[in-house]
C-alpha cells in the first residue's frame, strides 16, 4: 500500500515492514477470498438511497474542513534537533522490557487477543457443520 | 531531514480517514464497510508515527502504537470477514440491510 511507502519516507523501516507483511500478506489475501466466496451478491446489489449520500458527504465535507481548519491555525512546535532513529533492536528491547517505559504487558495483551480472535474465526467457521 | 513537514502528513491521514468516513456511510457490501474501516484505521497510524516522528524524536511510543494498532486490525479483520461468509452462508446474501435479525 502507499501507506508503507509514506512510513519509509519518515524514516520508520520497521513499521513500513510490518504494514507491507501483514497487509499485503494477510488482510488483502482474506479480502480477495471473501469477495470470491461472495461473489454473485455483488451483482444485483441495489444502489445506496439518495439522502444517504447525501447525509454522508454533508458529515465529510463538514468534518474535513473543520479538520482543516484545525490543521491550519495550528503552531506545531518546530521539529526537534534530535535525530529521529527507530531501529528494530531498539524497538525489540524497549517493547519486551519490564521497566518503566517498557510494553511488555500490552504486548501480552495483543498475544491474548491474536489467540482470542484465531479461536474465534475457528468457532464461527465450524458452527455450520454442528447444526 | 526528508523536506517534507508535519502538515503534509497530518493533510494526508485527513484525507484517508474522510474518504473511509464516506465509504462506511454509503456502501452497502459489507467487505467495503470493512475496507473503509481499514482505510480509517491507517490513517490514524500515520498520524501516531507521524507526531512521534517530528514532534518526539527522543521516544519511540507512537511506533508501538502503531504495532499494536496494527495486530489489533489485523485480528478485526479476521473475525469481520470470518462473520461476513457466515452470514453470506446462512443469507446468500451480504447487504449490510439483509442482517437485521439480531438488531432488536
Amino acid at each position: 500500500m502507499g501507506v508503507a511507502g509514506l512510513y519509509f519516507w519518515m524514516d520508520v523501516n520497521f513499521i513500513a515492514a510490518v504494514q507491507l507483511v501483514v497487509y499485503a500478506g494477510g488482510i488483502v489475501v482474506l479480502i480477495i477470498f471473501s469477495i470470491f466466496l461472495t461473489q454473485q451478491a455483488g451483482n444485483s446489489m441495489p444502489a445506496p438511497p439518495k439522502g444517504r449520500v447525501a447525509a454522508a458527504l454533508v458529515a465529510v465535507l463538514i468534518g474535513a474542513v473543520f479538520t482543516g481548519r484545525l490543521l491550519y491555525h495550528t503552531v506545531f512546535a518546530p521539529p526537534a534537533k534530535i535525530p529521529f532513529s527507530a531501529e528494530p533492536s531498539a524497538i525489540g528491547l524497549q517493547l519486551l522490557s519490564t521497566t518503566n517505559f517498557g510494553y511488555v504487558l500490552p504486548f501480552e495483551a495483543v498475544s491474548m487477543l491474536l489467540l482470542a480472535a484465531m479461536t474465534g474465526c475457528i468457532v464461527i467457521a465450524m458452527k455450520e457443520k454442528k447444526i | 531531514m526528508p523536506p517534507v513537514s508535519l502538515i503534509h502528513i497530518l493533510l494526508v491521514s485527513t484525507g484517508l480517514f474522510f474518504i473511509g468516513m464516506y465509504g462506511l456511510f454509503t456502501r452497502r457490501n459489507l467487505v467495503t464497510v470493512l475496507m473503509a474501516v481499514e482505510l480509517m484505521l491507517n490513517s490514524v497510524n500515520i498520524n501516531f508515527i507521524a507526531f512521534n516522528r517530528y514532534l518526539f524524536p527522543g521516544r519511540l511510543d507512537g511506533v508501538f502504537f502503531t504495532l499494536f494498532n496494527i495486530a489489533i486490525a489485523a485480528a478485526e479483520a479476521a473475525v469481520a470477514i470470518a462473520i461476513i461468509i457466515n452470514l453470506y452462508r446462512t443469507h446468500r446474501s451480504i447487504d449490510v440491510e439483509g442482517a437485521q435479525e439480531m438488531k432488536y
